[in-house]
């Protein structure tokens, strides 16, 4: 059984337009699915329904085999513990007015009764919220700090430490590195990469960018407004036999 | 660095002498009648219009009272009621902005349309409308105030919610399941929190000053009360032969609302996080 199964999904916003047409793929276990079309072709609204913060109108996103539409927000906690999201700016996705600790802290204040940390422990609050900052090569001090005294690149890893605190099986990784510089953007995927490895967890890797998700990536799907148009191993990128489609995106980045 | 630290230490110094200053006044309103040696309102006409005197520090009114036991009793008066209608406004107003914020729709959309029947007409008109209405009288001027201020901090926090509602650690916030109540409590209110303290403090001189001009032109507090537009108004007709008796209350009245407006802006960068570093 697969991770997470999306089957023939659709969406429509209010104003009529279609925005996702019969997406169908799966994620398996310890795997890095990547996502990679251009803006506006759903890939974000694709996130926010598998997050379960919108709905769709058909189709089926299960997961381990159990349907989540539908579902009261009670009833949804028990896979809400396992999966989590790195937004694409950091900017926004920490609470200005509360120190990193109180942000490090969200998930594990909802769910921490419920999960079996395998990699952290929790004795105290300082010393868990110590081991995440570590984790993510952030010093200690940064409990205390607020989110403007910390670089782009410094907030992005608290906001993976934040998702990976309860290790969750999935995280959703919206276009993690996209709003950062290059040189954060290569640390922050580096950092991805080895926590994946570390903690067992599956990514959904979301992204325009083609060399980055062919880097962290085992199978690669290609969307274009609204329909996944390529699927395949990351093996095969270069294949004669690719969709018209992913052969424009590859010539762009050469 | 050094600059830097220095900045701070004075704004500091200066925040704390300000909050000294107000809590001064504040206390002296609260226990002047403690401290009393007349009676405020007990009518000595072989003593009308005395000047300073060991006995008199401010001299005596026109019915003969002493002018800083009234002064003092006004501070109470004033910045009481004052303090009152802003409880007020901000107890009605903060609720209904959380949840025309936070529902949105067609709640919203009716809530809107009141604010801006309301927003629609000056305070000071208002206030001057519903008071002819309901009759002169303390009360029905402080019944105007919280009509005509509620809706500020309604406004105020419909927009913070709405604002803040938008951003992505609100949605991190869903994903790990906290409920609408959770995310107000931990990641909204200390937003609101902030900016409310900011408009009371920056309101409480407007309501002060609303109050004294009403009660100025006779529709506030009534006599004998010692509210200090009321003392203007009663020291109106002595204004070329004993001119200070204007000039106490008046002082009065720009003091403190010069000094809530000092302190609203010193809140405003006190509780602006990310300003305090910058500078």
């Amino acid at each position: 059984m697969s991770l997470l199964d999306v089957r023939n999904v659709h969406k429509t916003y209010a104003n009529g337009i279609k925005i996702l047409k019969d997406v169908n793929f799966s994620i398996e276990r310890k795997e890095c699915l990547g996502l990679v079309g251009e803006s506006g072709c759903g890939k974000s609204t694709l996130a926010r329904l598998i997050l379960q913060i919108d709905s769709f109108d058909q189709g089926s996103i299960l997961f381990e085999g159990n349907a989540l539409q539908n579902k009261s927000e009670r009833r949804l906690k028990p896979y809400r513990k396992n999966i989590q999201a790195v937004l694409q700016n950091p900017a926004t996705a920490l609470n200005p007015k509360l120190r990193i600790k109180d942000s490090l802290m969200d998930p594990y204040l909802q769910f921490g009764s419920q999960v079996n940390l395998k990699h952290f422990t929790y004795t105290s609050e300082a010393n868990f919220i110590g081991q995440l900052l570590e984790s993510v090569g952030l010093p200690k001090s940064f409990a205390e700090r607020y989110p403007h005294e910390l670089s782009g690149g410094q907030k992005q890893r608290v906001t993976i430490a934040r998702a990976i605190s309860i290790e969750p099986a999935l995280i959703i990784l919206d276009e993690p590195a996209s709003s950062l510089d290059v040189l954060s953007q290569a640390e922050v995927l580096k950092l991805l990469g080895g926590l994946r490895e570390t903690l067992d967890i599956s990514y959904l890797f979301i992204s325009h960018d083609l060399p980055a998700v062919q880097e962290m990536s085992h199978q690669i799907i290609v969307m274009k407004g609204g329909v996944i148009v390529d699927s395949f191993e990351k093996e095969q990128l270069f294949c004669s036999d690719r969709h018209s489609y992913t052969k424009e995106l590859i010539s762009m980045f050469e | 660095m050094e600059l830097v630290i220095k900045k701070k230490s004075k704004r500091r110094w200066r925040m704390t002498v300000l909050f000294t200053v107000m809590a001064t006044v504040l206390a002296v309103a609260a226990y002047t009648l403690l401290i009393l040696k007349h009676d405020p309102a007990l009518v000595n006409l072989g003593e009308r219009l005395w000047p300073a005197s060991m006995e008199h520090p401010l001299g005596t009114d026109h019915l003969g009272r002493d002018v800083l036991t009234r002064l003092l009793l006004g501070a109470q008066l004033t910045v009481g009621y004052g303090l009152l209608s802003l409880f007020a406004a901000v107890i009605i107003g903060v609720p209904f902005g959380v949840i025309a914020g936070f529902k949105g729709g067609l709640i919203d959309r009716i809530f809107m349309r009141i604010a801006d029947a309301f927003l629609a007409f000056p305070d000071t008109i208002v206030a001057i409308v519903l008071s002819g209405l309901l009759g002169p009288g303390i009360e029905n001027l402080l019944l105007a105030i919280v009509l005509v201020k509620w809706v500020n901090y309604a406004r105020l926090v419909r927009s913070t919610v709405i604002t803040e509602h938008q951003k992505d650690y609100v949605t991190v916030a869903k994903i790990n399941g906290l409920s609408s109540f959770g995310i107000m409590r931990k990641h909204l209110f200390p937003h609101l929190i902030g900016n409310v303290l900011v408009l009371s403090s920056l309101d409480l001189g407007k309501i002060i000053l609303l109050i004294s001009s009403l009660s100025y032109i006779g529709l506030g507090a009534q006599p004998p009360a010692p509210e200090w537009g009321a003392m203007l108004n009663d020291a109106r007709p002595y204004f070329q032969s004993n001119m200070l008796l204007m000039i106490y209350p008046g002082l009065a009245i720009v003091f403190v609302v010069l000094l809530s407006n000092i302190l609203g802006d010193y809140l405003r960068d006190a509780f602006d996080v990310k300003k305090e570093v910058e500078s």
